[in-house]
């Protein structure tokens, strides 16, 4: 129960004055999606025949790897944003809401870091050794 | 999670009231309608009208009032102008909000199921509590700002085509139906102002003689007050004026997105 009026209460603690770097970084993350993805699925498509050391390969030729980096951020970042939004949408609780946005954010973290490392050690082991 | 539920004193039970149809009656149309009574202590419940059609006018409005005042003179229920302008006979209708006054019975199929607007606290039967959609509506400070002082023998100008751009804006009744039937304004309901008020507010900023757009947008610049619309639709959807609230919320996010980027 509070006699706070109810304009006092919609105003509540005023504008954030942000919003724009979300909404804009989730289009321009799936626009970059777009040729990315295209690329990624035409890659996949033709791995399932490929044997270990041949995928190792791929991901090592040409400039598989930087796209494949791109591909990692990009996805992880779009990802990272769009859940952000559907935890604030749906979790009210705000200790529930802090630790699944810290969460998220951590995972989405390790995603990326773990994703390139795989990628880099790889491009680089087989460069080595060839 | 959001609470998808509703608490145990809102669910309601089985026990509502049957009228039958008088004897001799025709041409008769069922009419499930949502009562509750705060007084009364007990849960919402669902009473079943038979209406004789051949003694009735052909809107839902028409149905209610005659059940008001044939049948159930405790039927609570906001209306006024019975033509689609006041916005007070907003309810939900064979699932979809809109005004009873302008919802024909015959376009609904089998029972005609009537129900208060989804996700606000219900005074009484049909009557919503709008306290907290009012309130959002007046934090966009819906009235000319502007530090231009006005011609002192004349109104202030506009050309034909920056007064067409908010004819359409300007024509919302604010009955709620649109924020009513939004996802985002039942969860976040609270911070997100929802789609009527944003409306209005975008009819002050085009208005081309207020000076404010640019107070105006940075009071609506948070993640919460503007961005919670996901683009649903809902709003432009329910609107019995054929507004678009959607693209209003869209172009007010363009207008954002080019005072940082463009």
């Amino acid at each position: 129960m509070s006699l706070r009026s109810p304009l006092g209460k919609v105003l509540g603690r005023g504008s954030a004055k942000q919003g724009v770097s979300h909404w804009w970084m989730q289009r321009v993350t799936s626009i970059a999606l777009i040729p990315l993805t295209l690329w990624f699925a035409y890659q996949v498509v033709h791995l399932p025949t490929a044997n270990y050391d041949e995928v190792r390969a791929w991901v090592a030729s040409g400039f598989t790897p930087v796209w494949l980096l791109l591909f990692i951020g990009a996805v992880a970042w779009h990802s990272s944003l769009g859940v952000q939004v559907v935890i604030e949408d749906y979790i009210p609780n705000k200790a529930a809401k802090v630790s699944a946005l810290l969460a998220s954010t951590f995972l989405h973290i390790v995603v990326v870091v773990a994703g390139s490392y795989a990628v880099l050690r790889i491009a680089f082991t087989t460069f080595s050794a060839g | 999670m959001a609470q998808l539920r509703l608490p145990e004193n809102s669910r309601i039970k089985r026990n509502g009231k049957v009228h039958k149809a008088p004897a001799g009656a025709t041409n008769v149309r069922t009419f499930k309608v949502y009562r509750y009574d705060p007084s009364a202590g007990d849960n919402p419940r669902v009473d079943t009208f038979e209406v004789d059609m051949d003694s009735c006018g052909p809107m839902v409005l028409d149905a209610l009032i005659k059940i008001k005042n044939e049948i159930d003179p405790s039927l609570t229920f906001r209306r006024s102008c019975r033509e689609g302008i006041c916005g007070s006979c907003a309810m939900n209708i064979d699932g979809t909000n809109t005004l009873a006054c302008t919802k024909s019975c015959g376009d609904v199929k089998g029972e005609v199921k009537i129900y208060p607007l989804p996700h606000m606290p219900v005074v009484k039967d049909l009557v919503p509590d709008l306290t907290q959609f009012y309130a959002q509506y007046a934090s966009v400070k819906p009235w000319l700002q502007s530090r231009t002082p006005a011609p002192p023998d004349r109104e202030r100008l506009q050309a034909p085509e920056e007064q067409e751009k908010i004819d359409r804006p300007s024509a919302c009744i604010l009955c709620a139906c649109c924020s009513t039937s939004c996802p985002s304004y039942w969860w976040n309901g609270d911070r997100y102002l929802g789609p009527a008020a944003l409306l209005a507010a975008y009819r002050w900023i085009i208005d081309s003689r207020d000076d404010a757009t640019g107070e105006r947008l940075d009071a609506l610049e948070d993640p919460f007050r503007l961005y919670r619309c996901h683009t649903i639709m809902n709003c432009t959807e329910a609107c019995p004026k054929d507004l678009n609230p959607a693209k209003a919320i869209a172009e007010i996010k363009l207008m954002m997105a080019e005072r940082e980027h463009a």
